[in-house]
């Protein structure tokens, strides 16, 4: 979909991308960095509109360089800010921008028809767009992006600015967009767990650079944290620590309470440890059955970024 | 449609959205075709578009006539409809009182000129124009629409052409429709055709220069102010301000009897710069003090002058857009 060739963009005081190679499949592949870490740097680059300073890209198999024209014509935008006019409908506006991407007038209203029922817009579809809320707003965004049926859609930051029921929503739609509509898509977000949750592979760039570029599965199953809540008993006051007693016995690698553990509600009742294998959840139902502990909970940690540059930091000094 | 894109078939019980590896569309591909036909009805499932795509070309036609309506208000709110068509209807009742006036007063022409017309309505046209160029430059800038545009296979330059070329065309239809009520009147109260058909085409010459130079620096300025009220503002004050200056110090030059001097001034505004235009070369009269037309070397200027601010202007424009992007 995206072959990206020892990419450097170098603006006079900052260097946005710095010999950035890394190939991109069809699929739903996460985007992941910090603010500033060059993703929207990037994508204007894949669009065609900014030259790189070195380095090369095609996009489906078209050179970013040469065929801009003839990528965008393929290839649906979505930007992280409001772009929306307040005074217009959902329907009107997104049959002109069909027709921006070359769509004929009569294709035009039925692919927006189409278009921003399956993004879940229904009556209020003829309503100014002044009035929608935020989860709305974002459905219309997407909805101008799929409109002429692109192979692949660049999706800058789609869950900004929503709660977290339109964040599930708006992620499954993006999941829906490669497994219903077919169309590859390309996600950008500051957060790792919410990412994971919905691309196949994800792609790590910090300071323009590549950090990580691996299948979501290698991903979780390399870093997966696991968190235990067990209940405190007469025979085991402090059941939390009971567990991890018994955890460490067994050999489970145990996290250690952070330095804000305390302070957190509940904190104080909670185990982390790394889940390596499957045969570490029968360890911990073993470990807690066995104590006489109620098990409250056992859930997967969702992964903020700063994990995966701590792991770096600490294989750099390796 | 090629076969790594088909999509999965939404009805089958055997897709699970969200669930499926990339690879596994690849060997659906017969199956959901298939499928597609026994349950026609239910399948409410993505279908892809293997039709036509038009291309720029298209693109920045179908952005001139959606400009093009815009400044009408067409295809926008009733509100948003209202002050154009009250501004247009003000254009035409004085034409067609031109004509009614002609004909009660069995005259042999009309009492005003065509390109007089435009001239002597410039304050109505100010204030549409201020009304119109925002609608059509501000906007987009304001809400941050522009990148929608850009990251499809229009370019900056035809979006730029597009929405000039659509203001000038709503200028050039708003001065012109009165004019053509003028004309079709003089035919009817039989004002003799030839003279009236060839001031009429003058006219619509003059129309068409007049359109083109108030759109572009009232394009620029609108997409210099994202937002709207500035942006009228500054439009009347920069075609109205410059023009009564200048008639003012025309005055006075008329009034000392330096009336060589009187088409010199002309040069600084756009309004008496093109009524210098008309007069010189499109056989209206002069609204100049003392009736005062442009000798040969002044003509020349006038020329040159107009076609530098255009392209000035236009440059400035396209300029503008630049920088904006994604």
């Amino acid at each position: 979909m995206i072959a990206i060739e020892s990419l450097s963009k170098r603006f006079p005081r900052v260097t946005a991308l710095d010999r950035l190679t890394v190939g991109i499949e069809p699929g739903v592949t996460g985007l992941v960095g910090a603010n500033g870490a060059g993703k929207s740097t990037l994508i204007k680059i894949l669009l065609g509109l900014s030259p790189a300073t070195e380095g090369s890209a095609t996009v489906l198999g078209m050179d970013v360089a040469t065929q801009g024209g003839a990528i965008r014509e393929r290839v649906g935008y979505m930007p992280e800010h409001d772009c929306l006019p307040p005074d217009v409908s959902a329907t009107e506006f997104v049959v002109h921008m069909a027709r921006m991407s070359g769509l004929p007038a009569t294709a035009a209203r039925e692919r927006t028809a189409d278009t921003l029922r399956h993004v879940g817009l229904y009556e209020e579809r003829y309503r100014p767009m002044g009035g929608y809320s935020t989860g709305m707003k974002q459905r219309v965004k997407l909805a101008q992006a799929l409109v002429h049926d692109p192979r692949l859609v660049l999706l800058d930051e789609p869950t900004n600015g929503l709660d977290p029921v339109g964040r599930d929503e708006m992620l499954g739609l993006i999941r829906r967009v490669h497994s219903d509509f077919g169309i590859s898509v390309l996600v950008t977000s500051h957060l790792l767990g919410e990412l994971e949750r919905t691309s196949d592979h994800i792609v790590v760039i910090d300071g323009g650079k590549l950090l990580r570029s691996s299948s979501t599965a290698d991903f979780t199953q390399r870093t997966a944290v696991l968190a235990v809540e067990v209940t405190d008993t007469d025979t085991h006051p402090d059941g939390a620590a009971a567990l991890r007693e018994a955890l460490r016995q067994a050999g489970v690698a145990l996290h250690e309470p952070g330095p804000d553990g305390g302070r957190a509600p509940g904190a104080g009742h909670l185990v982390t440890l790394d889940a390596a294998d499957e045969s570490v959840y029968d360890t911990v139902r073993d470990a807690a059955a066995g104590l006489g502990l109620g098990l409250v909970r056992m859930e997967q940690r969702r992964h903020q970024i700063s994990e995966v540059f701590t792991e770096r930091s600490a294989g750099d000094v390796a | 449609m090629s076969p790594d894109r088909t999509p999965a078939h939404t009805t089958s019980p055997h897709a699970v959205p969200g669930q499926a590896a990339p690879g596994q569309w690849e060997q659906s591909g017969s199956a959901g075709a298939a499928g597609r036909g026994q349950d026609v009805i239910h399948n409410i499932g993505y279908r892809g578009y293997e039709g036509p795509r038009l291309g720029r070309g298209y693109a920045r036609r179908a952005l001139f006539t959606q400009a093009l309506r815009g400044a009408y208000g067409l295809g926008r709110s009733a509100k948003s409809k209202v002050l154009p068509m009250l501004l247009f209807a003000t254009m035409c009742v004085p034409a067609a009182l031109v004509v009614a006036i002609a004909v009660f007063a069995k005259s042999k022409d009309l009492q005003v000129t065509y390109s007089e017309y435009v001239l002597l309505m410039q304050p109505i046209i100010g204030i549409y124009l201020a009304a119109a160029a925002p609608q059509a430059f501000s906007l987009d800038l304001r809400f941050r629409t522009t990148p929608l545009y850009f990251s499809r296979p229009l370019t900056r330059g035809d979006y730029v052409a597009a929405k000039y070329a659509a203001l000038t065309a709503a200028l050039f239809v708003f001065t012109a429709v009165p004019l053509l009520i003028m004309y079709v009147g003089a035919l009817l109260a039989k004002l003799g055709v030839a003279h009236q058909t060839e001031k009429f085409a003058q006219g619509l010459v003059f129309c068409a220069l007049f359109a083109l130079l108030h759109a572009a620096i009232a394009a620029w300025i609108a997409a210099l102010t994202p937002r709207r009220g500035f942006g009228v503002a500054a439009i009347i004050v920069a075609i109205t301000v410059p023009y009564f200056l200048v008639s003012a110090l025309q005055g006075i030059a008329a009034t000392t009897d330096k009336n060589t001097a009187i088409g010199w001034l002309g040069v600084g505004s756009p309004g008496t710069l093109l009524d210098g235009v008309q007069s010189k070369f499109l056989g209206g009269p002069s609204g100049f003090p003392a009736a005062q037309t442009l000798d040969a070397a002044q003509g020349a200027v006038y020329l040159v002058v107009l076609v530098a601010l255009l392209a000035c202007f236009t440059t400035l424009l396209l300029r503008r857009y630049r920088k904006a992007g994604l």
